[in-house]
């Protein structure tokens, strides 16, 4: 497919005439990727598209899917006196329940909240600071899991004491299937997270056409990659042959990457937790097993959460599950920006309310 | 000198006139100062373009420049762009208890060299020195005085048909700084453009009313500044990503980081409008000067969309750039 591939960036006019030429009636296509959502708004793709292809955004931005009451609790940590928070950027300036109350705004007042690349910075932020707790957190899909657990790897090798995983961690999968069990649900196509992949394999998504008859196609990041996966996924819609196809064949293999897998496995195991928007999703969530509870902030810390009612107007729930377009939300742009934002959509940099304020469509 | 900077050398006494005798004035070698009296008396007899600029970036030795070069860099720019011929600098040092001397004398070497450059003097100045904790390491203010050359400069005058030029690839500063704060997230160096403008804005104002406007990219980067330049006006300005210089290290640094060069700090790059008959001088004037050798002409002024900024996308799509909205950027100038 590379070459094929090397045709879509030079000649990105001839796909978008073929898929024209198909003549399919009206399809929405799904990303599950925030960095997906960013690069079709960045290039600018969904306006090259014909008017009969829409692309929707799922799920795919992990700073998103995190609840509000999640959210709170680490707030609740930050305010510690003893604890440090080290995080990826993104959280940062997430509100919690509360408009206004973020990450950045208790850094202002005096909270200590680190933002790290890697989260094994996380662990020489523990050894250099012997007297605080330091508090991962750890966001993200199967993409940053593996780090994740490498992490807490490091900490019991160093036999740190002072250094805990706030795992927040989402699998793709669960979260496919309850979107896909929704009444209202209406997707003719999934463009699956080219990242997660590297670590799941096609295997990951092959439940897709052969448990309910959708079309899947493995994305890679470039603008030719998600024309010609659009390509690819309209193809199959033509022709009636849902399939799971790799167009990322250049990183993705069949089963994925067996050392991030077992690296995992040996210390995450599947759970229920809540997503924002989707409530609880079975299995949806990645904990830390039972043997590294001393390296879970949710015991050291007795964190317990219910789900309650947004009463803010922050619609990110419906976004994230691509039932509402960002432009289509009352806030958008007006009360919520990236500067003073409603939810997670909006601030994070894979956010779907993000992409759209920041690459407006002409 | 002491191999750190104390809190004595910031309490008006003995030290302090050591500090500034002994390291600082003798690296700026100039008479106004040497006098070290409370004001500078400096001659002219024109109109003035004032500016001032504060500096706090972490960290103060950055690939391609550091907080000295920065201070001066930034307010020369900001007079030149105005179009100012820069000529006067104050400076004011507020400096952390600790700082280590050495590092000071590079940056006041840094300074002295950066102004003799840019052709301007440093006439005036104060230090500070602040508790242990109370600063990071060092923070510097300067204000410029320039003589105005080139009174009609503005984004009043722009027109249709106009020509957007900028004078090197984009996002290099803020990149280089914020890889400074990562180290070892990528191989290989990006190096900040810091640098002067005087003798680009000059070389440009000799094209009379040709010339519309100048500014230098700063925070907020490209695109911020494009989106300044026709923001509630009537015109739109529609650019192309393929004509943007970008290097190759600053586009893969920004993918690893998150960001977007456009939106990326410059120090050292200039955005200019032209009228369409004036462009193509404009770009061989900004070419002629090696700082400008990367120069380009990425787009024009159009009135499709009043007010937006338009990209056409490598890619061959199109989409609005909105100025720079509350992202979280390091302190990089």
């Amino acid at each position: 497919m590379l070459s094929e591939l090397e045709a879509c960036r030079r000649h990105p006019e001839i796909y978008i005439e073929k898929i024209r030429e198909m003549n399919l009636p009206e399809v929405n296509l799904m990303e599950v990727c925030g960095t997906h959502t960013m690069a079709i708004a960045k290039a600018g793709i969904r306006q090259m598209l014909p008017a009969n292809i829409r692309l929707l955004s799922g799920p795919g931005c992990p700073v998103c899917v995190t609840p509000a009451e999640l959210i709170d609790e680490v707030l609740k940590l930050a305010a510690r006196p003893d604890v440090i928070i080290a995080t990826y950027g993104d959280m940062i300036r997430v509100p919690g329940s509360v408009r206004g109350r973020s990450l950045a705004a208790m850094r202002a007042k005096g909270s200590r909240v680190k933002v790290v690349y890697s989260p094994i910075d996380a662990v020489e932020l523990a050894k250099n600071n012997p007297d605080s707790e330091v508090v991962f957190l750890g966001v993200g899909f199967e993409t940053t899991a593996p780090g994740t657990a490498a992490c807490v790897q490091a900490a019991a090798a160093e036999g740190l004491t002072n250094f805990t995983v706030f795992p927040m961690l989402k699998t793709v999968e669960p979260a496919l299937r309850a979107l896909i069990a929704d009444p209202g649900f209406n997707v003719q196509g999934f463009l699956c997270p080219g990242h997660v992949a590297v670590i799941i394999g096609e295997a990951g998504f092959r439940f897709l056409p052969e448990e309910f008859r959708i079309p899947a196609v493995i994305a890679g990041f470039e603008p030719e990659d998600i024309l010609l996966s659009v390509y690819v996924l309209c193809r199959q819609i033509k022709e009636g042959c849902p399939r799971m196809e790799n167009e990322y064949t250049r990183a993705v293999s069949p089963e994925g990457n067996p050392l991030a897998l077992a690296v995992m496995d040996r210390f995450l195991k599947a759970e229920s937790d809540l997503w924002r928007g989707l409530g609880e999703i079975p299995g949806g969530a990645l904990m830390l097993r039972d043997e590294y509870a001393a390296f879970d902030a949710r015991k050291r810390f007795h964190i317990q959460y219910e789900a309650h009612e947004d009463k803010s107007g922050c619609r990110c729930g419906d976004v994230i599950q691509g039932k509402l377009a960002p432009a289509a939300c009352p806030l958008f742009g007006k009360a919520c920006t990236p500067a003073d934002p409603f939810g997670p959509c909006m601030v994070s940099s894979e956010g779907t309310c993000a992409a759209a304020f920041k690459y407006q469509e002409v | 000198m002491d191999d750190a900077i104390t809190l004595d050398y910031g309490s008006g006494g003995g030290k302090t006139s050591a500090l500034i005798e002994e390291l600082i004035v003798p690296l700026l070698k100039n008479e106004a100062l040497r006098e070290l009296d409370d004001g500078a008396v400096i001659s002219g007899n024109e109109r003035l373009v004032f500016s001032t600029d504060s500096f706090v970036v972490s960290p103060y030795i950055f690939p391609g420049g550091d907080i000295g070069k920065l201070a001066v860099c930034g307010t020369v720019n900001d007079v030149a762009v105005s179009g100012g011929e820069p000529r006067y600098l104050s400076l004011g040092l507020i400096i952390e208890e600790g700082f280590p001397t050495e590092d000071l004398r590079r940056i006041v070497q840094s300074i002295a060299r950066t102004a003799g450059e840019a052709g301007v003097r440093v006439v005036t100045g104060d230090t500070k020195v602040v508790e242990r904790g109370r600063g990071d390491g060092i923070y510097i203010n300067t204000s410029g005085i320039g003589f105005l050359r080139a009174p009609w400069l503005g984004r009043r005058t722009i027109r249709e048909g106009d020509k957007i030029l900028v004078s090197g690839p984009v996002g290099n500063h803020g990149t280089s700084v914020m890889l400074a704060r990562n180290e070892g997230l990528l191989e290989g160096e990006v190096l900040s453009d810091c640098g002067p403008l005087h003798r680009m804005a000059a070389k440009l104002i000799s094209l009379g009313e040709g010339l519309r406007f100048m500014r230098d990219p700063t925070r907020g980067g490209l695109a911020t500044t494009l989106c300044e330049l026709v923001g509630g006006t009537e015109f739109s300005i529609e650019f192309s990503e393929k004509d943007v210089p970008v290097e190759p290290a600053v586009r893969s640094a920004c993918d690893i980081l998150g960001l977007d060069p456009y939106y990326c700090a410059c120090e050292g790059r200039m955005v200019a409008a032209a009228a369409p008959e004036a462009a193509e001088e404009a770009l061989a004037l900004m070419r002629s000067l090696p700082e400008g050798e990367g120069a380009a002409v990425i787009g024009t002024v159009t009135r499709r969309k009043p007010g937006a900024v338009i990209v056409r996308t490598a890619f061959g799509g199109a989409r609005i750039v909105a100025p720079l909205a509350g992202a979280q950027l390091p302190r990089i100038c």
